[in-house]
């Protein structure tokens, strides 16, 4: 690997150096690094790109880094990589994808992450998203995440994508059996005239089961955002979802909430609030010796937190 | 020393010009200056226009003989004065010690934090990491402003009725937080107040109504005349 690709590593996934445990690491279309451990095995998958993550059942504390780092202007590739968890895991998958652009072809990574959770297992996903390159060409990233928990299993996933996507569609699906329960936390900057869309389906099948969706986001200069949440409840069951975004300069964000109960106890929230930065929030920090520009990058940083 | 020549402020409502301040001249120079007067009588506007948030219409602020009239809030936060809002502002997201670190100017410790939440009698370790969001209570809130401009120190530290929106409980820990700073401070602290007790401590009282200084003096002399205007009625008197 190269030093842009080595940093592009260390944006997505905090790595300096080779990670401890399983990795598989993907440079330019191309394996770059790969180890299996004694419960976590990784294979090529036949047919299409990608890979299979088999987790032994009963696997405690281990982790998975699967990082995607593209470099290669006008490279395009999509990747499907799918994890079969067995029961009682307690597992963290590291998952993440960085295009430096420097050249004037549009670059594309479509990462499409399917999600087997065994019965009582607990995983922590987080996803990162990076974009850098002074090229004209864009930076595209279209994250698939498919999840399916079976019963008392609990899935949470931090998704964040602050800098240098041009285009993201993100569609996540899931499926929540009886006693499990799904937790994801988006964060997501835009500026220039990025475009980010949010697209979030989840049913909730069993009793018992939960989901929680909290995205916050702060759209500046000309950039777009689009959220969209739907929420389906076919037993007893909590759901809730909020959409909290700080809206900039010329910028444009949309919610649009969906929620469906089919059973009498199937309990759902939705809430969505878009609005400036509190004029009053400024004059604060302004009180407190910060210029304007500086009381604005402290709101936000703060919001994205 | 801060003072005010002659300030006029007004505002426009409905198509009508409306004259909250009239011609306020007064010096701070002293340790604790409260003022004080009925409800819209101007003194959080005037507390505004020390801050920079607002300007005035006419007149001129002085802080030790530099006229400060045209200088930003942040220029004159830099130059050293503070101000607690009357309703503290809520932050998603930026927690109690970050907001600290702001006001102390630099990255404080977690020993700092606690130096300075124990000084509004709060306890470090239940707020330090606490967003300064809708889950703190009004008095909770009030504290940590009046923590913020304890931790900055400034020459000038202005408070808007710190009395307001909390409890009687948190009220009598609040008048012993301001005996203390009256016996640390360096600098003048101006507190808008109704509070008998905060009068009290007061070296100079200022008596605003209709936006005009009424009277200006020591608490023997204004005290008086403020508790007999307030004279309650014989049916109450008699139930006392």
């Amino acid at each position: 690997m190269d030093a842009i690709q080595r940093s592009l590593l260390e944006q997505v996934a905090g790595l300096h150096e080779i990670p401890a445990g399983a990795y598989n690491i993907r440079a330019d279309g191309q394996l770059a690094g790969r180890n299996s451990t004694a419960h976590i095995d990784i294979v090529s998958k036949e047919d299409r790109s990608g890979i299979d993550i088999h987790i032994k059942p009963g696997t405690k504390s281990e982790s998975v880094h699967i990082p995607v780092v593209l470099s290669q202007s006008g490279l395009k590739e999509s990747v499907y990589n799918d994890f079969y968890i067995g029961e009682d895991c307690d597992i963290t998958i590291v998952a993440g994808c960085g295009i430096h652009n420097g050249g004037n072809a549009a670059s594309e990574h479509s990462g499409i992450h399917r999600f087997f959770v065994g019965a009582n297992t607990r995983v922590k996903y987080i996803e990162k998203h990076y974009g850098s390159g002074d090229g004209n060409g864009e930076r595209i990233m279209n994250p698939t995440t498919e999840i399916e928990l079976a019963s008392g299993a609990f899935l949470e996933m931090e998704t964040v994508q602050i800098k240098g996507i041009d285009s993201t569609k993100r569609v996540t699906r899931a499926k929540v059996a009886q006693d499990a329960s799904l937790v994801i936390r988006e964060k997501i900057m835009t500026h220039g005239k990025q475009y980010a869309e949010t697209d979030f389906m989840v049913e909730m099948t069993g009793d018992g089961s939960g989901v929680n969706l909290i995205s916050r986001s702060v759209a500046r200069e000309h950039s777009r955002q689009l959220f969209r949440s739907r929420i389906i409840g076919d037993s007893r069951c909590q759901g809730h979802s909020e959409c909290d975004a700080i809206i900039m300069d010329s910028a444009s964000v949309s919610a649009i909430p969906e929620l469906t109960a089919n059973d009498i106890d199937a309990n759902l929230i939705h809430e969505a609030a878009i609005g400036k930065i509190a004029g009053e929030q400024l004059i604060k920090l302004m009180t407190l010796g910060l210029t304007e520009k500086e009381a604005e990058e402290e709101i936000v940083n703060g919001f994205l937190k | 020393m801060l003072e005010l020549k002659n300030i006029c402020f007004s505002a426009e409502d409905n198509n009508q010009e409306i004259e909250i301040l009239n011609d306020v001249s007064v010096k701070i120079e002293e340790r604790f200056v409260a003022v004080t007067g009925p409800n819209g009588s101007g003194k959080s506007t005037l507390a505004k226009i020390v801050a920079g948030i607002l300007k005035p219409t006419s007149g001129r602020i002085l802080l030790d003989g530099e006229d400060i009239t045209d200088l930003s809030i942040t220029e004159r936060a830099n130059r050293g004065i503070s101000f607690a809002f009357q309703q503290p502002v809520r932050f998603k997201g930026i927690t109690v010690k970050d907001l600290l670190s702001i006001a102390a100017g630099k990255d404080a410790t977690i020993a700092e934090i606690c130096e300075m939440l124990s000084q509004v009698g709060l306890c470090a370790k239940d707020y330090v990491n606490r967003e300064v969001n809708a889950s703190l209570s009004g008095g909770e809130l009030k504290r940590i402003e009046i923590a913020m401009i304890m931790a900055r120190g400034t020459k000038i530290s202005i408070f808007d009725e710190p009395e307001a929106g909390i409890d009687l409980w948190s009220f009598q820990n609040l008048i012993r937080v301001f005996e203390k700073m009256y016996a640390a401070t360096n600098g003048s602290i101006l507190i808008i107040s109704h509070q008998e007790r905060i009068l009290n401590i007061a070296d100079k009282i200022i008596l605003l109504a209709d936006g005009a200084i009424k009277q200006v003096g020591t608490k023997e002399e204004i005290m008086p005349a403020l508790l007999g205007t307030g004279q309650p009625c014989k049916t109450l008197t008699d139930k006392l």
